[in-house]
C-alpha cells in the first residue's frame, strides 16, 4: 500500500491539510503568544523567576484585585443567569420572537463603550434615570450610579443580561415542547414542570452560560475603567494588567498578572463543572440530541 | 398548548414581562440619550435640550478626525473579513468532512480563543506583536483581531457545510475537478448564504472589538471604537455633544451592518453558534 493510501485510511488527504492554515495561525497567535507569556512572566526585571508572583500576593494594591473583580463579576452573572431563565421560558412561547432577540442584540453589538458613554448620560446625576425618579417621587434626591461600584455593575447587567439570555435562549428552545405538555397532561403545575422536567435537562446549558457569562464579566474593562472608581472598588484585575503593560512598560509583569487572570477564571469554571458531576447526574446533551 | 391557568401563575408571567419591559424602555432611554445631546445646543436641567443643533457632528468629524478613523476602520474590518474567511472556510470543510486522528485537539484549538475572553491573551499577544515590530501599525490590529474570528468563521460554517450533500463533491471529483475546483465551482456557490452570514457576524463583532484593537493600535491604526473610548475617557477636555456626535457616527456604522446581518442569520447566532443541521 502506497504511503498516500494508508494516510488517506487515517483520514489525512488533501482536504484535510486545509485545516492546516487556520490551525498555524492559531497556534502562532493564540498559544505561542500564551506560552510566551508564560515564560516571560518568570522571567521579571528584577528579583528571582517568582518576583513577579511574590510582587502580586503581597501588595494589597494589586492581590486585592482579585477579590474586587469577583464581587463585582459574580453578582452579576448570579443576577443575570437568574433574569434570564424565567425570561427565555417565556419568550419561547410566543411565536415571533425576533423583534425582541434584535432589540436585545444591539448592547452587544454597540459593546461596552457605547454602553459606557450612554450610561454616563443616561444615569448621571441629571440623567433621564434620575429625573424620572424624582418625577415620580421615588426618591427625594438623585441616585449616585456612575463613577462607583453600581456604574460598572450595571453596564455588566446592560451588555451581560441579552448575552446571557440569548445562551439561554438556545437551550430552552432545545428541549422537546412534548415533555413539558406531557407533564401538564398528567397534571402538574407550571412550578413542578419547571422544577421536575425543564430545570434538569437545562442544567447542563445554564451551568455552561453560567461558566461563559462569568468569564465575560470577569474580564470586565472599559466600563470599570469610564464608569467605575478605577483607583477603588472598581480597580479590577484587567485594570491591573493594562496598568502594568502600558503605563508601567513592564512586559513580564502584565504577563504575570494575566496569566494570573487565566488562572482564576479556569479554577471557576472547573469548580463549577466539577460541582455539576458531584451534585448532578443527568443528560449531558440537555435533551438536545 | 399549555395555558397558565392560577392566580399566582399569571402573576408570574406579568412580572417576567415588566421586567422585560423595564430593560428595554431603559436600554431604549440610554441610547435616545446619546442621540438627543449629540443634537442639543445646551442641555442641563430640563427634560430636553434647550435647542437643536447639528453643528456638533462638524465639529467632531473636525476634532476626532473621524474621516480618517474611519477609512483605518474600514481597512481593518474589511481585511480581517477577507482572511478570516479564506483561513476559515476551507479549515471549517475540512472539519466537518475528515475524521482525522487529533481531531478533537485541533477543534479545541479552535474553541479557545472564542471562550477566553480577548482582554487575558491580548496582553501576551499584544506583547509578541511589538516584539517582531507589528503593533502600532494597522497590521497588528488586523492580525490581532483576526485570532477571535477565524475559529468564530470555522464553528459557524461547520454545520452549514455538514447540510451540503457529500454526493456534490463526489459528482465534481468524477468529472475531474480538483480540490481548487471544486471549492469555487461547487462548494462556494453552495456555501454564499452561509459564508455571507459568517462574514457579516465578522464585522459586526469587529467594528466593536476594543481590547484587542487598543492594545495594538499605534495613533495612525486607531479604529472608531478606541478613537471613541478616548474621546469619552477624555471627557471634560472636548464638549460632550461632540463627543455624543461621534457616538452616534459609530451606532449608525454598527447598527446598519446589524440590521444587514440580520437579514441572513438569527440574532441568537450573534453569541451562540448555528444550530445543529
Amino acid at each position: 500500500m502506497s504511503l498516500r493510501a494508508s494516510l488517506a485510511r487515517q483520514g489525512l488527504d488533501g482536504v484535510t491539510l486545509l485545516v492546516l492554515p487556520a490551525a498555524l495561525f492559531i497556534v502562532a497567535l493564540f498559544i505561542y503568544p500564551f506560552l510566551y507569556g508564560l515564560v516571560l512572566s518568570f522571567e521579571p526585571k528584577v528579583g528571582g523567576w517568582l518576583a513577579n508572583y511574590a510582587k502580586f500576593f503581597s501588595e494589597p494594591f494589586l492581590y486585592t484585585t482579585i477579590s474586587k473583580t469577583l464581587l463585582i463579576a459574580i453578582p452579576v452573572t448570579v443576577l443575570n443567569v437568574a433574569l434570564s431563565v424565567p425570561v427565555a421560558l417565556r419568550v419561547r412561547l410566543i411565536a415571533k420572537p425576533k423583534l425582541l432577540t434584535t432589540i436585545l442584540v444591539i448592547p452587544i453589538t454597540l459593546g461596552t463603550v457605547l454602553v459606557a458613554e450612554g450610561m454616563l448620560n443616561y444615569m448621571g446625576p441629571r440623567g433621564w434615570f434620575n429625573r424620572a425618579l424624582l418625577e415620580f417621587g421615588l426618591s427625594s434626591s438623585p441616585i449616585r450610579l456612575i463613577h462607583n461600584y453600581w456604574g460598572v455593575f450595571l453596564s455588566l447587567v446592560i451588555t451581560g443580561f441579552p448575552f446571557t439570555f440569548l445562551l439561554t435562549l438556545s437551550y430552552v428552545t432545545g428541549v422537546d415542547p412534548g415533555l413539558e405538555q406531557a407533564g401538564a397532561m398528567l397534571g402538574a403545575r407550571s412550578w413542578d414542570r419547571f422544577r421536575t422536567i425543564l430545570l434538569p435537562l437545562l442544567v447542563p446549558g445554564i451551568l455552561i452560560t453560567f461558566c461563559l457569562s462569568f468569564v465575560q464579566a470577569f474580564s470586565v474593562f472599559p466600563s470599570a475603567l469610564l464608569l467605575g472608581e478605577p483607583a477603588g472598588s472598581t480597580r479590577v484585575i484587567s485594570i491591573a494588567a493594562y496598568t502594568a503593560a502600558f503605563e508601567e512598560y513592564d512586559a513580564s509583569m502584565a504577563s504575570a498578572i494575566a496569566m494570573i487572570m487565566a488562572a482564576v477564571q479556569v479554577a471557576i469554571v472547573v469548580a463549577l463543572l466539577a460541582a455539576q458531576s458531584l451534585v448532578y447526574r443527568g443528560p449531558a446533551g440537555g435533551g438536545k440530541g | 398548548m399549555i395555558r397558565s391557568q392560577t392566580a399566582a401563575e399569571r402573576l408570574w408571567v406579568w412580572a417576567v414581562w415588566l421586567l422585560v419591559a423595564f430593560f428595554i424602555v431603559n436600554l431604549l432611554g440610554l441610547i435616545a440619550t446619546v442621540v438627543v445631546n449629540s443634537f442639543s445646543t445646551r442641555w442641563f436641567t430640563t427634560w430636553l435640550p434647550v435647542g437643536f443643533t447639528t453643528r456638533w457632528y462638524a465639529a467632531a468629524w473636525d476634532e476626532f478626525q473621524l474621516g480618517d478613523v474611519l477609512i483605518t476602520t474600514f481597512e481593518v474590518v474589511g481585511a480581517v473579513v477577507v482572511i478570516s474567511g479564506l483561513l476559515g472556510v476551507p479549515a471549517a470543510y475540512a472539519m466537518a468532512r475528515r475524521e482525522f486522528r487529533g481531531k478533537r485537539f485541533v477543534m479545541l484549538l479552535f474553541l479557545l480563543p472564542m471562550v477566553v475572553p480577548p482582554i487575558t491573551f491580548g496582553i501576551p499577544l499584544a506583547t509578541v506583536l511589538y516584539k517582531v515590530g507589528a503593533a502600532g501599525s494597522i497590521w497588528g490590529v488586523i492580525l490581532a483581531n483576526l485570532v477571535p474570528t477565524v475559529p468564530f468563521v470555522i464553528l459557524v460554517m461547520i454545520p452549514f457545510i455538514q447540510q451540503i450533500d457529500p454526493r456534490m463533491e463526489a459528482a465534481a471529483r468524477v468529472f475531474g475537478a480538483g480540490t481548487f475546483r471544486m471549492f469555487t465551482n461547487v462548494l462556494v456557490p453552495l456555501l454564499t448564504p452561509g459564508i455571507l452570514a459568517a462574514l457579516l457576524l465578522v464585522l459586526v463583532r469587529t467594528i466593536a472589538m476594543f481590547e484587542l484593537t487598543f492594545f495594538t493600535a499605534g495613533p495612525t491604526s486607531q479604529t472608531l471604537v478606541v478613537a471613541l473610548y478616548a474621546a469619552v475617557s477624555a471627557a471634560g477636555v472636548r464638549a460632550g455633544q461632540s463627543v455624543d456626535a461621534m457616538a452616534v457616527v459609530y451606532m449608525i456604522t454598527t447598527l446598519a451592518w446589524l440590521l444587514l446581518a440580520l437579514r441572513f442569520v438569527n440574532p441568537t447566532q450573534i453569541v451562540t453558534r448555528a444550530k445543529r443541521a
